[in-house]
């Protein structure tokens, strides 16, 4: 894991690459070129610079995945209601299910930007970056982001979160964790929303959920929560208590990188700055 | 489908890597995925076929290694292979595991056909 921004990039991985991401040797056939990259390596950079963002505003970025209809954007209504009045909330919008999602937290007094993606059916490094600039961070503590609804996609792309949360409505079966292991072996906490339904439906184990999760060598925390109940969002809100917290320390822990006032002009240079990974922006951006 | 995306990813990297060596185009593409990646082989070498047209790539091969799913056992001090959705130890069954093979989305080498380079012409 990179020291400098908790990406999943391995310490050998860095040693192995020079300054512009990348490593090859040239054997013998001298055609044939070694190299050793995660494919995803611009996405990964990228996300890597958000998480420099997030950090020097100290803000909490969650991203909520689930499949469509699982509850995700009535969890985000619920929890504004219940902790606008604690923290300032700002919310990125990717879900296309329903083209409204971003009016339904908007109506809710928070901020919230819709990213227009067509067809995409997950949130890349990229798309999340572009939104952020009509946000201004410094007037935000946790940043929701809801990706695309769709349990395969969005696993495989690193948007600059602190953490990943994946919903599990009481309506889907308690087997999903297993038929989706990438999505669930990555979820840091798992809500099972829709828990109002629980007594009505004979088919839901959240034991059953709990256990292929375990499976899945993830030790997260399995709550049960209904966004008609607000009493039962409880452990889900002291879980983000506790995410707040710790993103308050390490930041306070961290050397600051961004001494200079990153108000994001971004209309003439490209992005993304395919800077190396522990850099420091004074020195590296020219802005 | 998302492996079009990882796909353009890594046309991105084998462009840069041709340009950098002056080659006249790629002939072959070796990338190492394990299924915890949550790419499919064979979804991306279809979408590779698609993500290819227009680029120096448009006649390579793409190889895909698939990487088998392995877990350490800190318990057992082993490492086992396990399926996909039952990351457990394969001796004593505890989910207490790291994963030590199968969540790999690497290029691992690119084949290139660079033009020998001609001798400046004396006088
Ligand atoms: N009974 C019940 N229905 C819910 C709950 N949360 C969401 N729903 C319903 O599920 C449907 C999809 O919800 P939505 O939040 O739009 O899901 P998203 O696509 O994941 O954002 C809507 O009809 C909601 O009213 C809940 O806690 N209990
Ligand atoms: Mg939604
Ligand atoms: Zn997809
Ligand atoms: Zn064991």
């Amino acid at each position: 894991m990179c020291e400098y921004c908790g990406c999943t990039t391995t310490p050998e991985d860095i040693q192995i690459r020079d300054a512009r991401g990348v490593v090859h040797t040239r054997p013998a056939d001298e055609t044939s070129i070694e190299v050793l990259t995660g494919i995803l390596d611009e996405n990964d950079r990228l996300a890597c610079h958000i998480r420099d963002h997030l950090a020097d505003h100290r803000v909490l970025a969650v991203n909520i995945m689930s499949s469509p209809g699982s509850g995700k954007t009535s969890l985000l209504e619920a929890t504004i209601d219940a902790i606008k009045s604690k923290y300032r909330i700002a919310v990125i919008e990717g879900d296309l299910e329903t083209e409204n999602d971003a009016d339904r937290v908007r109506a809710k007094g928070v901020p919230a930007i819709q990213v227009v993606t067509g067809q995409t059916c997950h949130l890349d490094a990229s798309m999340v970056h572009d939104a952020l600039h009509a946000l201004d961070l410094s007037e935000v503590d946790i940043l929701f982001i809801e990706n695309v609804g769709n349990l395969v996609c969005p696993a495989s792309f690193d948007l600059g979160q602190k953490a990943n949360v994946v919903l599990l409505s009481a309506t889907e079966g308690d087997d999903k964790p297993a038929k989706y292991p990438v999505m669930f072996r990555g979820a840091d906490l798992v809500l099972i929303t829709k828990a109002d339904l629980i007594p009505v439906l004979d088919d839901f184990d959240s034991n059953k959920a709990r256990k292929h999760i375990r499976e899945l060598a993830n030790g997260a925390d399995v709550p049960e929560v209904s966004a008609r109940r607000p009493e039962t969002l409880e452990p889900w809100l002291h879980w983000l208590d506790h995410q707040v917290e710790e993103v308050k320390k390490a930041t306070a822990d961290r050397p600051a990188t961004h001494p200079h006032h990153h108000h994001h002009d971004h209309g003439g240079h490209d992005h993304p700055h395919a800077h190396p990974h522990a850099h420091s922006h004074a020195t590296v951006l020219d802005h | 489908m998302h492996e079009l995306s990882v796909c353009q990813g890594l046309i991105g990297q084998v462009e840069r890597l041709v340009a950098e060596h002056g080659a006249k185009r790629v002939t072959r593409i070796l990338v190492l995925v394990g299924p915890l990646s949550g790419v499919e082989a064979p979804l991306l070498e279809r979408a590779f076929t698609i993500a290819r047209m227009g680029t120096s790539a448009e006649d390579a091969e793409l190889e895909v290694h698939e990487m088998p799913v392995r877990v350490w056992c800190d318990t057992c001090q082993m490492e086992t292979e396990a399926a996909l959705n039952r990351l457990v130890c394969g001796n004593c069954g505890d989910w207490h595991v790291t994963l030590r093979s199968g969540d790999e989305l690497l290029l691992k080498s690119v084949a290139l056909d660079i033009p020998e380079q001609e001798p400046a012409a004396a006088g």
